[in-house]
């Protein structure tokens, strides 16, 4: 008897694999021409799909591991793990990566907190929240490229409107396109700017729907205004919060066309080369592509790995009704 | 008596509120306001020092006529609207026959295929521009409207959405509709598609601003000047126009304008959809 359970157990875990993989291709009640007929109608999708989605993943896989490879006709010859040695080794790339860490660490958190406080302020005042939210809302929809455009004039350091406005504090002209140590802040600045309405309208949303009958027995209870906050606010909001961290740093890791358009390049001694423009480099002006490739894995390796932390530490610290 | 029960009358008054997001709101809209000023102004004016010039001593309409001139931007509207007309009708093609077939129908490997284009979802757009664009030089397509066009024609994002909002439509009607003889084709397109005009709206208004907003794919797959889109003649224009502050300004708000006009009549469905997603890439 007991030698026998665990071969029981085994088999009847097999068996219930193969009956779940059994499940997930033949669906109840499909037949070879409903089979066929649905597959027509997937086609345009799945075409595209697989083409412009699928294949480049094990196609990139395979383009980062050339180690001779020609740029115009596209022809690969010798492989190796050279790429990744040289990537994970450039003084340049660490750099690039130190630079990214520095702006997601400088834009997530200023980000999150002030939506939370402009959300805040809109859902107490109750009336013109369509309006207000509107108007945060609008550098969401507007080009990254014209919103860097705009900012290049704001930054400007003798016409600028910025250092105009620091004068009256008397606050020297900062040269915040030219000087390497004012790049970041300036990226910052402006990226906090053009990313709070996204955040306010997801918080909004999740405040609207938090229970009015929770703040009632926080005060039944005796709760006052900031122990409501923290025990009832906070909690519900969690997940959004949670959602918004995610994305946030995942979209902050990828930033690009911002840099382009304020610095025309990678800023002054390279005080503004993120990984994406270090791909672009090696992809567009070095024109090599594997190492393109073998960097855009180690970002992607990079990214998942952050995602992955942010997912146990909320699974911690997320309230979920 | 409400006020009791919400959050309001936090630590500072419903008044103090407004005035701070009158403030706030001030601060979104001041580089807006600071673009469209400026692109009346001339240069001189802009770069004036001693004393500060913050109002056009007359209008310059002539900038946005220069700025014109100086780049094709005609051209570039019309491809960025091409791009975007052609994309987003394409893509709602592909997506409404892709989310009945998911929805509706029973085939075979329906279930892990779903599975497979969800996992697809998770690879970051960085990692595919290389080899697509190997693939779109493959084609002969560099420099082509095919190369803005085909590559975004499906989403899988805008099928799970579509998947979704067919799921919630009563499968009855699909009953209904099999004992009154209707075939597939004309009950999607007589019945699913009217019925789902939310989900529709939603997934056009988050392609067309996309895509309207979309730099590096366009940046790479475009050479030539007479190709570029919106965005990418825009980030080339500063070398172009050089430090004519007026006629860059002047060219940005051509740029956001057409998004601009959307905004302002589409603006709580934007908001709404918007929120489902991350919408800037």
């Amino acid at each position: 008897m007991k030698e026998t359970t665990p071969l029981a157990n085994k088999e009847s875990f097999t068996s219930k694999f193969s009956k779940k993989l059994r499940n997930a291709i033949f669906v109840d009640g499909a037949t070879l021409k409903s089979t066929a007929k649905a597959y027509l109608y997937l086609l345009p999708a799945l075409i595209i799909i697989v083409v412009f989605s699928i294949y480049p993943i094990f196609r990139s896989l395979q383009l980062a591991f050339y180690t001779d490879f020609n740029f115009f006709t596209r022809e690969g010859f010798e492989t190796g793990t050279d790429n990744f040695t040289y990537v994970l080794n450039s003084q340049t790339f660490h750099l690039s990566l130190r630079n990214t860490i520095t702006f997601v660490i400088g834009v997530v958190p200023l980000t999150i907190i002030i939506s939370l406080m402009i959300a805040l302020a809109i859902h107490s005042v109750a009336k013109g929240t369509a309006f207000f939210r509107s108007i945060y809302f609008l550098p969401h929809i507007t080009s990254t490229i014209a919103i860097a455009t705009v900012f290049q004039w704001i930054f400007h350091t003798q016409s600028g409107i910025l250092n105009y406005i620091l004068s009256w504090f008397g606050i020297d002209p900062i040269a915040w396109l030219g000087h390497p140590d004012w790049a970041m802040p300036a990226l910052i600045i402006m990226s906090v700017w053009s990313n709070l309405g996204f955040g306010t309208v997801l918080l909004l949303a999740g405040l609207q729907t938090i229970d009015k009958g929770l703040y009632l027995a926080a005060k039944v209870d005796g709760a006052g205004k900031w122990h409501r906050f923290t025990t009832v606010t906070l909690p519900m909001l969690s997940p959004t919060i949670f959602f918004l961290s995610i994305t946030s740093v995942i979209g902050s890791f990828r930033i690009f066309g911002q840099i382009f358009a304020l610095f025309r390049g990678p800023g002054t001694a390279n005080s503004a080369l993120t990984v994406v423009y270090f791909i672009y480099q090696q992809f567009w002006e070095v024109r090599n592509i594997p190492r393109a490739s073998a960097a855009a894995l180690v970002l992607f390796a990079i990214i998942f790995a952050i995602t992955l932390v942010q997912m146990a530490v909320g699974k911690k610290l997320v309230h979920y009704k | 008596m409400s006020d009791q029960t919400t959050l309001g009358q936090g630590p500072l008054s419903k008044t103090t509120l407004y005035i701070l997001l009158s403030l706030g709101s001030i601060l979104m809209l001041l580089p807006f306001l600071w673009m469209i000023i400026s692109s009346f102004m001339t240069n001189h004016e802009l770069l004036s020092i001693n004393p500060r010039v913050f109002w056009p001593s007359t209008f310059q309409w002539n900038n946005y006529y220069r700025a014109m001139q100086v780049a094709p931007f005609g051209r570039y509207f019309f491809n960025s609207f091409v791009v975007a007309i052609l994309g987003t009708i394409g893509e709602l093609i592909t997506t409404i026959l892709a989310a009945y077939a998911f929805s509706r129908m029973k085939f075979w490997g329906r279930d892990i295929l779903f599975a497979i284009l969800l996992a697809t979802m998770m690879v970051p757009n960085e990692i595919l521009i290389i080899p697509n664009f190997i693939t779109i030089a493959n084609l002969g397509w560099v420099d082509r409207f095919e190369a803005l066009i085909v590559p975004w024609l499906a989403s899988v994002f805008s099928i799970f959405l579509l998947r979704q909002f067919f799921l919630g439509i009563p499968i009855q009607l699909s009953y209904a509709a099999k004992v009154d003889g209707c075939s597939d084709f004309k009950f999607l397109w007589y019945v699913m598609v009217p019925l789902a005009k939310p989900a529709l709206i939603t997934i056009t208004l988050l392609t067309t601003i996309s895509s309207w907003n979309a730099f590096l794919w366009p940046l790479i797959v475009t050479n030539i000047t007479e190709m570029r889109t919106v965005p990418v003649g825009l980030a080339m224009f500063r070398g172009e126009a050089g430090s004519q502050y007026d006629l860059l300004m002047a060219a940005t708000v051509l740029a956001v304008l057409p998004m601009f006009v959307l905004y302002l009549i589409m603006q709580k469905y934007i908001v709404a959809a918007a929120s489902r997603s991350g919408l800037k890439g």
